[in-house]
């Protein structure tokens, strides 16, 4: 069979598959329901159009009948199989599910990561509190001296006044973008064999433990703990998680074991970036905190202190406990 | 076949072929967007304005959602393709082909900070240019690539000629590069086409313009016009 007769007889057949995928196409993502179910959105005959033309373009490939026929035919076919085999998103249920098990489940199966990511934010942090309480003078080695007397300033106990609301919303919209940004560098870094993860870590205990270092020393630990301490869990926690998430990148690059180096890479990656997930989470939430609750000077001291140490007893029950219903994982 | 080409074979059977999209459309396209972008934070900011510094603390929240999410939406919910990349012609899919996921969106989207590395997508771009795929940091954590939207090829037009029988039997490939010589007529001089033709001297016994005659003959008979 020539090529001229092969596209008489196959014409309509193209056209009608055509026709489908420009209506399929149209339909809105909430009008899908699942193949195979009632009132599916697929034609009855879709499945077998579609197998029909695939045949056709293996026909026009081996019988070479043209680069234009077979383009036309291959741009059908990759359309059919993008309505066929696509993936869908998940459920609200499934969101809440995550939030309530699953992401304290996903903790606790990378918990030598997380133990390690702790131990590179955390090590330097108090390293830095130690060393600057000893010498003062350090603290110029790791932050400029502007800086260091902005951070004075901004915590003076002279100087503290309830901030109005109107300031707060700002400050929790910079937060966010402050805080998750940093987060997701973090987990990105993983992607360079870890050591961008590893980086930013040491990094940033070493900053944080130089500021409260500097803080004790000028004498604004009064007013700078009860500011920390109140969403300090959320967010100490998230970066150190974020450090997992990108220790796993890096780790399957570096040790795909029994994988190929991109197998073990997108395998990581799916699992990592749903541990990023809970991390935006918790980070919105320490930002809520942060911009809402930890200035405000309507409350003493104590009480945010206690606050605070709810705030840490709460996360670590929600990472040890949550989730642990007999179910398996 | 040209070797930015990749073949996927599906559960059917058949081959899918992907024309992957190289590192230039991909950096005009993002270009693009970034514009879009920028121009969406200039209107958004000016009705915030009026809101003092709340307007400015909703402008940080909406600039670091657009920033992080814009390409995630456009990903997942349409058809794989961000504005910038709808208007060059290339979209995101899995390495199977499939539509993008919300998953794989974001790990791509995620791992731009690393691709960002050391200054402008330094990293990204060596990647890309070193990967045989065109893949950057971000499409191999995710194990996604760029491709070509390829509606219809040109229509190929074979000149009339008055047809003529071969005279021997040809094979498959042999049919097949003649009906490219017709087919590719336009893209050449008449000089050039002659030049060609006496290259089939073998088989129509013929050189210059009367050989080119000859097998635009052969062309048309094998195409079906007898």
């Amino acid at each position: 069979m020539n090529r001229e007769a092969f596209e008489r007889q196959y014409q309509a057949d193209w056209q009608r598959l055509g026709e489908l995928l420009d209506h399929l196409e149209k339909v809105k993502k909430s009008d899908r329901r699942p193949l195979g179910g009632r009132g599916g959105i697929l034609s009855d005959d879709f499945p077998e159009l579609y197998r029909r033309v695939c045949l056709h373009l293996a026909l026009v490939r081996s019988r070479l009948y043209g680069t234009d026929l077979e383009q036309r035919l291959n741009s059908l076919v990759l359309r059919g199989h993008h309505q066929l085999y696509r993936r869908s998103g998940p459920t609200w249920a499934q969101v809440a599910d995550f939030f309530v098990a699953g992401f304290p489940r996903l903790v606790r199966r990378e918990a030598r990561l997380v133990v390690v990511s702790f131990a590179l934010l955390f090590g330097p942090l108090l390293a830095m509190i130690a060393v600057v309480a000893r010498q003062p003078e350090l603290v110029y080695s790791v932050i400029e001296p502007e800086a260091a007397a902005e951070y004075q300033t901004m915590y003076d106990p002279a100087a503290s006044k309830e901030r109005e609301s109107q300031t707060d919303f700002y400050m929790f919209g910079f937060y966010v973008y402050h805080n998750v940004s940093i987060a997701f560098q973090t987990f990105a870094g993983g992607m360079l064999f870890a050591v961008g993860s590893i980086v930013y870590l040491v990094l940033n205990g070493v900053m944080i433990g130089t500021v409260a270092g500097h803080m004790v020393n000028v004498g604004n630990s009064a007013t700078f703990f009860p500011f920390v301490v109140g969403h300090g869990s959320l967010e100490l926690v998230a970066i150190v998680l974020a450090g997992a998430s990108g220790l796993k990148l890096g780790l399957a690059l570096a040790a795909p074991g029994r994988r190929g180096r991109r197998a073990a890479l997108v395998a990581a990656g799916r699992q990592s970036i749903r541990m990023v997930y809970g991390i935006f989470g918790m980070l919105v939430l320490a930002a809520f905190v942060e911009a809402f609750w930890s200035s405000s000077t309507v409350f003493p001291s104590a009480v945010k202190y206690v606050a605070g140490a709810a705030g840490w007893a709460a996360v670590a029950a929600y990472f040890t406990l949550a989730g642990r219903d007999g179910r398996a994982a | 076949m040209l070797d930015t080409t990749r073949t996927v074979e599906t559960p059917e059977g058949v081959e899918l072929g992907l024309r992957l999209a190289g590192p230039a459309v991909r950096a005009y396209a993002w270009a693009i967007d970034l514009a879009i972008r920028i121009g969406a934070y200039v209107v958004m900011a000016i009705p915030l304005a009026f809101f003092g510094e709340v307007g400015v603390g909703v402008l940080l929240v909406l600039v670091f959602l657009l920033e992080w999410f814009y390409p995630v939406y456009f990903e997942v919910n349409r058809l794989g393709a961000t504005p910038g990349k709808r208007l060059l012609g290339i979209r995101v899919l899995h390495d199977d082909g499939t539509p993008v996921s919300w998953g794989s969106s974001m790990v791509r989207n995620l791992v731009r900070f690393a691709d960002l590395l050391p200054a402008l997508y330094g990293f990204g771009l060596a990647s890309m240019l070193i990967h045989p795929d065109f893949k950057r940091l971000g499409d191999l954590a995710a194990g996604t690539l760029v491709v070509h939207r390829v509606d219809q090829g040109l229509p190929a037009s074979i000149p009339e000629a008055p047809p003529r029988p071969p005279g021997a039997v040809l094979t498959l490939p042999e049919q097949r590069a003649i009906l490219e010589f017709a087919e590719r007529q336009t893209t050449w001089s008449a000089q050039r086409s002659a030049e060609l033709a006496t290259l089939a001297r073998p088989l129509t016994g013929l050189t210059g313009y009367s050989g080119h005659a000859a097998l635009l003959g052969i062309a048309n008979w094998l195409v079906g016009r007898r």
